[in-house]
């Protein structure tokens, strides 16, 4: 039993930080109608920014807060300079564009740093403190489930309350139509890349003092989870990504657990079968046309 | 989109298969002849490139099939190569019969693609390319869960016998790649300028049409992915043989999207694009190292070829304006907008 | 005399064939011009071409003196132009309220919505229902009021008829009269019920296969029973 809370709450933990890089990947879709298959890799590089920061000005906080910037500016780049040229009748042409971005990424990486695995600590301790007698949570889960709760609230206030917010989500659903009443669609559609991979960078960061270090491929798995969550929770669901990154963090938490680490890979990839095969709209979607 | 031919196109057409059913044939009888001219003409280390690009235009054949004629992007042929690799290996390293091996590797390699196919079948787009994305990056990690057989990280060695005679390493190793790359473009060849061409690129082109005009679109589907993963086993194994090793490293992820960016390249939907990614996927690589090296950086090599790809593929990809679609070369009949 | 809206010689379409050919009209202050005309006559296009969504090949729009070639679609709404485009575009992920604020976003002081709700008052008893939770009839007042929260000064309005009551229809022409007379709100309406349109219209402007066919007063145009046969069908 104990054991299992334990898990429980690591999993928790680990959903926290696929729930924001599959909102990161929802905001996208929402936005342009395509899968950002750059996305890890993006969030890789301002995590290299970030730790080179960190290791010139012996300040963690310095670099995570470079990477979150990076990951804006990356973002807004990626979308004026390539995105936008991009012929979106066809979905693949975004998917194959993406892919070319993630070697060109990976690559200027490996040229930069090398590809060995280098060290990124964590700024507070991963060890996990006592409640009730019973290890469950670190510091470290604490401060994932903090930022990435905080990311949820203003990202929520944003789009809800703010008239920034009003004319993105207006000019995702109804281009045209928002032109009419004086939207720069085009500036939203950036904002909006620019804040996903935001947002991005944020989950990067969190999760790589948890794997073997920082690498041109360490966001590989963690793309495919997020991937998985946000098809589970359905592509165009907030609460959808949110809700299936917590699923995804626990499933392959309890997986690993009971089963061993090198099972784990395994067990996402039966269960992103499941998802696209079983309920490929994902739980949360509302397919609908989008004026009328 | 028309599905019953008009009258003059069909006599054209007619004319024009029967030219083009002599000349696969004779493609490849000139193709094997300056291969093996080649061969005796070229250094080895030449010779063991020629033979490299011989077993990858195996596996980008079978891509131009699946991507170019039938619309289907899959960025897990790399683990399918790691499939036809491995059983090759394992299989050598008991039986030690270089020809039945190569042809369970097809089998077993071609099991695994019905599965992944049968899947596929029923996703599109960005879902299935999520989809082949997870088998490329999870496949490999099976090697880890059962490294009894696999040996984790480390991989296995390959068994092999000399070359008969006096032949040299690599020139039988060209010839034993080209062997196999002209048989399979042989029989790709037929396959798309026959039925199963026609069906392939109707389901690419209009599925609901296809469907009305009694194409079986999932077997269709289906079908095309087995095909491109038996073409993807047959060059694992042509790559366990040039390695004489397997190994997890060989098969990353990069090189599933170094598939996928030869044949955009090269031009979707045509054997010949197939042999210029090829050509690329070995050439450039080439060109880096040898930049890497007079630059005498040891980050240089291998990232320049990456980053050359990526930047190469997001340029073509921006400069057809009609993306992917505009890449197919055959002429289509531009549909008019409502 | 410059009217507010003057329209020369404008030809577009959509690819190799242009669909308006040389149409020449004008719109003055205060005044509501109907559009009429068959199917695929091309009263669509043209207030597509007058707002920017469609590029003219050839001709010019001039409002308020300004030529409009070349403008970007998004200033439209700032110059005092609200496009009410075919199947009104009221989003439907979003709620009757939000649709409102839309129209007012581009003004520095965002604008008090209760004009708009005392307009249409079944709006107001639905302003946190989404957009595609209403009926028809709900979403022309929608559809419209959002174009009135710009506080434009030319009404580009295609079909409000379109599917509607005829009950609705005529609230609506009603509304129409009602603010051109209150407000000088000028308004280009495009109108398959060619009574509703000519009943509250000072002109009328017929397309026939993307070229005036006539352009007379309302009253006049609703007489000439030739010119109705044979543009208008009754």
């Amino acid at each position: 039993m104990d054991r299992f809370l334990y898990l429980t709450f690591d999993g928790l933990s680990r959903g926290a930080v696929y729930a924001a890089f599959a909102l990161a990947l929802v905001l996208i879709w929402r936005a342009a109608r395509i899968v950002n298959f750059a996305q890890g890799a993006m969030a890789v590089a301002t995590a290299y920014a970030g730790y080179s920061v960190t290791s010139a000005t012996g300040s963690y906080w310095l670099g995570f807060a470079v990477a979150i910037v990076g990951g804006l500016v990356l973002g807004a780049v990626v979308e004026r300079v390539v995105m936008r040229f991009v012929d979106h009748s066809s979905p693949l042409n975004g998917v194959v564009v993406a892919l070319g971005l993630v070697l060109i990424i990976q690559g200027v990486l490996g040229m930069i740093y090398g590809n060995e695995f280098r060290p990124a600590e964590a700024p507070f301790s991963r060890d996990a403190f006592q409640i009730g007698g019973v290890a469950l949570l670190s510091r470290y889960d604490l401060f994932v489930f903090a930022a990435v709760g905080a990311v949820v609230v203003l990202l929520t206030l944003l789009f809800t309350r703010t008239s920034t917010g009003l004319r993105m989500r207006a000019a995702a659903f109804a281009p045209d139509v928002s032109r009419l009443l004086g939207v720069p669609v085009g500036g939203m559609l950036t904002l909006g890349w620019a804040l996903a991979a935001a947002v991005g960078s944020l989950a990067g960061m969190l999760v790589i003092p948890t794997e073997l270090g920082l690498h041109p491929n360490a966001m590989d798995l963690l793309f495919i989870s997020a991937f998985t969550a946000a098809v589970l929770g359905g592509l165009d669901s907030p609460v959808g990504a949110v809700v299936g990154g917590l699923v995804v963090g626990l499933v392959l938490t309890y997986v690993s657990g009971y089963f061993g680490a090198n099972v784990a890979p395994m067990a996402v990839l039966i269960l992103l079968v499941v998802v696209l095969l079983g309920r490929p709209d994902g739980l949360f979607s509302k397919a609908r046309a989008r004026t009328a | 989109m028309t599905i019953v031919e008009p009258r003059a196109t069909k006599t054209k057409s007619r004319q024009k298969s029967v030219g083009r059913k002599l000349s696969p044939v004779l493609v490849v009888i000139v193709g094997a002849a300056l291969v093996v001219t080649l061969t005796y003409v070229l250094p080895p280390f030449r010779n063991y490139q020629l033979a490299t690009i011989g077993a990858y235009l195996c596996v980008t054949a079978g891509l131009t099939v699946l991507t170019g004629l039938n619309g289907q992007l899959s960025l897990g042929h790399g683990a399918l190569m790691a499939t036809g690799a491995y059983t090759l290996a394992l299989w050598q390293n008991k039986f030690d019969q270089l020809l039945p091996g190569i042809v369970l590797a097809v089998l077993v390699t071609t099991a695994v693609g019905a599965i992944i196919g049968l899947a596929a079948a029923r996703l599109r787009g960005p879902y299935l390319a999520g989809l082949t994305l997870a088998v490329a990056v999870v496949v490999p990690s099976i090697t880890s869960t059962f490294d009894g057989t696999f040996n984790s990280d480390q991989g296995l060695s390959v068994a092999l016998d000399p070359p008969p005679g006096v032949i040299p390493v690599e020139q039988w190793q060209a010839w034993i790649c080209w062997a196999a790359a002209l048989l399979t473009a042989l029989v790709l060849a037929y396959l798309i300028r026959g039925r199963f061409g026609r069906d392939l690129r109707a389901v690419r082109d209009d599925e609901t049409a296809a469907k009305l005009a009694g194409v079986g679109v999932a077997r269709t589907q289906v079908l095309a992915f087995v095909v491109s993963a038996a073409c993807a086993g047959l060059a694992g194994a042509l790559f366990a043989v040039l390695a004489q090793s397997v190994s997890p490293g060989a098969f990353p992820l990069t090189l599933s999207l170094f598939l996928v960016m030869a044949i955009v390249i090269g031009g979707l939907g045509r054997l010949s694009g197939a042999l210029i990614g090829a050509f690329l996927l070995v050439a450039l690589p080439s060109v880096a190292q040898s930049i890497a090296e007079d630059a005498g950086s040891q980050h240089l090599e291998g990232n320049l070829a990456l980053t050359f790809f990526g930047v190469v593929l997001v340029l073509v990809m921006l400069a057809a304006p009609g993306g992917l679609a505009s890449l197919r070369l055959r002429r289509r009949n531009r549909k008019s907008h409502a | 005399m410059t009217e507010l809206l003057e329209v020369e010689g404008l030809t577009a379409g959509y690819g190799a064939a242009p669909v308006l050919h040389d149409v020449t009209l004008s719109v003055g202050e205060g005044r509501i011009v109907a559009v009429l005309g068959a199917n695929g006559a091309g009263k669509t296009t043209l207030l597509r071409t007058v707002s920017g969504l469609l590029p003219a090949t050839a001709g010019r729009v001039v409002f308020d003196g300004r030529d409009l070639r070349g403008v970007k679609v998004e200033r439209m709404v700032r110059y005092g132009i609200a496009h009410v485009p075919e199947g009104r575009g009221v989003v439907t992920e979003l709620t009757v309220d939000e649709n409102l604020r839309l129209g007012g976003l581009w003004r520095k002081e965002k604008p008090s919505l209760t004009e708009i709700y005392d307009l249409f008052p079944p709006l107001a008893s639905r302003r946190n229902h989404l957009g595609h939770q209403l009926s028809g009839g709900e979403r022309q007042m929608l559809a419209i009021g959002r174009a009135l929260a710009a506080k434009p000064r030319l009404l580009l309005l295609d079909e409000p008829s379109l599917g509607l009551a005829p009950k609705i229809t005529g609230q609506i022409m009603a509304l129409l009269r009602d603010l051109r007379d209150r407000t000088g709100l000028a308004v280009l309406l495009v109108e398959q019920n060619v009574r509703s349109a000519l009943s509250i219209a000072d002109e009328g402007v017929v397309l026939n296969l993307g070229r005036v066919a006539a352009r007379q007063k309302a009253d006049v145009l609703a007489d000439d029973a030739d010119l109705r046969h044979a543009y208008l069908g009754f």
